[in-house]
């Protein structure tokens, strides 16, 4: 470990603060600024004594920064207020909330990564059989279509036409402590099926698209050549000795993609109406419920400044080149 | 006249007319393009006055006569007797002016950040590529969805609706700047060492005449293919975004809205009120890809 190294992580880690400072900033500026705090906690019969005593007890009578301050405060403890339009606590609806969204995060992105990792095998290995061919146009369609309509149009086949799976919902939950889980009953996984497709479904395709072109290259190199005159099976060529080697960037690919899951969640729950923090914020977003907003804003935030963080350390620690580079 | 004819006998003019998806998705383009603008003309109903509408005429079939008022709708129309065809054509006036503005908008931030920041480097360009390298590691949709709440928190409420279609425009705008910032800026540092740019530095041109007259002119290939392709994804955002339920408003509704409300006659048969909508909606979006996928090769010959 050189000190450019320890630099670069320094930098990387200081840049990330940085920017969750901002976005804090931001999420501060709509509670302080959007409407009167005090007009939407304070009654019709008040008076200015009582004006002057919430806004001390609010601290809204202190210098910008000291609130900005405790605001941030406040944000480490989970504390964002209480929701305009539920009258509870936002961090309890959040923790109500936040299970349903990682379990159809993670779901989807299971199956985004098994069946892209297959399908991107076999289109690479049966380059151009007919299958390939359809599997690849059929991708292409997928990625051209908007999220929402994927959504609809898997409803329209699974729920309306055939009758087979639920179109809303999270079926029947089983409490863990404070998680919920829908995993556990037949109904639950009935109804987790189809989001986690619409969900699921551009991931999959871009990691088959990559797993495909990273097999077609390996697939080329001499040690496979060689691995085939040595007279290995072709599975043992194909699975051990080509796959293992395209695993790298779909790892990397796949964790910053992990971001995108949790936004574009927002969309696959208002479509089934999937009682997660996505449809929590565009809920918020339509009630201009600004303290739900506002935690919504930091969750993702750290989320996603979390997750790129991650992502480079871990590009540092995987690739020896680069450490090479940095040290 | 000699002018339309070197540009007709033009390389890119060339390839287009010899590319049938470039044709194809040009003359569905247009059609779509022409169908908004002329609206009012072609629609044969007027769905935003209720004055014409006739509940007696709620969910007709495409093509059928109404069972009591013996009226015929080409694509049907929906629960309120409003003819679905036109209220496509009304939709398509909000899709289109929501996409074209809001990529107008980012194309001006986008060129300006990309100009400024290539062109006098140092800590203006970090500021911005920095901002930009932070932005981008969001989603576009997130950062639309995000600016479009805030933006709406900002608005007195008794404005939110008549404001709606321009927050839209705003926060689709601000989410997609990033792309043209840095290809602007990575052909402004080429542009800068070429000679006639030194050259009018040497005559004393300021830097914003040398920027805008000089280079601007220069990078404008690149900015088009994108500003292309940024055309697509604006109207995709804006449909989901509407048919997410926060973009234009109930009173507008554009392509996204009409999605939005034909979703709630899915399980009660009456398709055409959800099908012909996201179909224009596929069609436009497909074809302004086509279109700019097609410039993007045509103004590159290299690529090919």
């Amino acid at each position: 470990m050189g000190g450019r190294l320890l630099n670069y992580i320094i930098r990387r880690v200081f840049q990330s603060v940085l920017v969750l400072l901002v976005v804090g900033l931001v999420a501060f500026s709509m509670f302080r600024f959007v409407g009167d705090p005090v007009d939407n906690m304070l009654g019709q019969e008040r008076t200015d004594a009582d004006i002057e005593r919430l806004r001390a007890v609010l601290g809204l009578d202190q210098p910008f920064p000291v609130q900005y301050w405790k605001f941030l405060q406040g944000a480490i403890d989970g504390n964002f207020g209480v929701s305009y339009r539920q009258g509870r606590p936002v961090s309890e609806i959040i923790v109500e909330r936040l299970p349903a969204t990682l379990e159809l995060a993670m779901v989807s992105g299971f199956l985004a990564i098994m069946v892209g990792i297959i399908l991107g095998v076999y289109t690479a290995i049966r380059r151009d059989g007919w299958g390939s061919n359809v599997i690849m146009t059929v991708s292409l369609i997928g990625v051209s279509l908007p999220t929402f309509l994927i959504g609809i149009l898997l409803i329209y086949l699974f729920s309306v036409e055939l009758d087979l799976l639920p179109s809303f919902g999270r079926g029947e939950v089983t409490h863990l402590g404070w998680w919920s889980t829908g995993l556990l009953t037949a109904s639950g996984l009935k109804a987790i099926i189809l989001p986690a497709i619409t969900l699921g479904l551009y991931q999959m395709t871009l990691i088959m698209r990559l797993v495909r072109a990273e097999m077609l290259e390996v697939l080329r190199q001499d040690y496979v050549r060689f691995a085939r005159a040595r007279g290995l099976s072709e599975r043992v060529v194909n699975f051990r000795h080509a796959l293992k080697n395209t695993l790298v960037p779909v790892i990397t690919v796949t964790g910053l993609q992990l971001g995108s899951i949790i936004a574009f969640a927002i969309i696959t729950e208002t479509v089934f109406q999937w009682p997660g923090v996505g449809l929590l914020f565009i809920n918020a977003i339509q009630f201009v419920d600004i303290p739900v907003m506002a935690a919504y804003l930091m969750l993702i935030s750290v989320m996603f400044v979390g997750i790129n963080l991650a992502v480079d350390l871990l590009y540092v620690a995987i690739d020896p080149r680069l450490r090479g580079e940095a040290s | 006249m000699i002018r339309m004819q070197v540009w007709w006998q033009s390389d890119v003019m060339w390839s287009f007319r010899h590319s049938p998806v470039a044709l194809g998705s040009f003359i569905v383009v247009a059609v779509l393009l022409l169908g908004a603008v002329f609206a009012p003309l072609i629609a044969p109903h007027d769905p935003f006055n209720p004055a014409t509408l006739n509940l007696m005429n709620g969910f007709t079939a495409p093509g059928a006569p109404n069972a009591f008022t013996g009226e015929t709708f080409i694509l049907g129309t929906d629960d309120q007797g409003r003819d679905v065809f036109s209220t496509i054509l009304y939709g398509m006036r909000i899709s289109l002016f929501v996409g074209f503005a809001a990529v107008a908008l980012g194309m001006l931030i986008g060129i300006t950040a990309g100009l400024v920041a290539g062109y006098r480097g140092g800590w203006t360009e970090t500021i911005i590529m920095r901002v930009a390298d932070v932005q981008l590691t969001f989603p576009a949709i997130l950062v639309a969805m995000l600016i479009f709440g805030i933006a709406k928190g900002f608005t007195p409420v008794e404005y939110r609706n008549e404001m709606a279609i321009w927050v839209l425009i705003i926060a689709i705008g601000l989410s997609d700047w990033v792309q043209f910032a840095r290809v602007v800026r990575g052909a402004t540092l080429v542009e800068k060492q070429k000679e006639y740019v030194q050259a009018a530095q040497l005559i004393g041109r300021s830097g914003f005449a040398i920027m805008l007259r000089h280079i601007l002119p220069n990078v404008m290939s690149p900015v088009l293919v994108i500003a292309t392709i940024s055309l697509a994804l604006a109207i995709i955002a804006e449909a989901t975004l509407s048919f997410l339920g926060v973009g234009a408003p109930p009173t507008q509704p554009s392509l996204g809205t009409l999605i939005r409300i034909g979703q709630g006659f899915l399980f009660s048969g009456e398709w055409w009120i959800l099908f012909f909508p996201a179909c224009t909606l596929l069609a436009l979006a497909l074809s302004v890809n086509l279109l700019g996928d097609w410039l993007r090769d045509a103004l590159n010959p290299k690529l090919r």
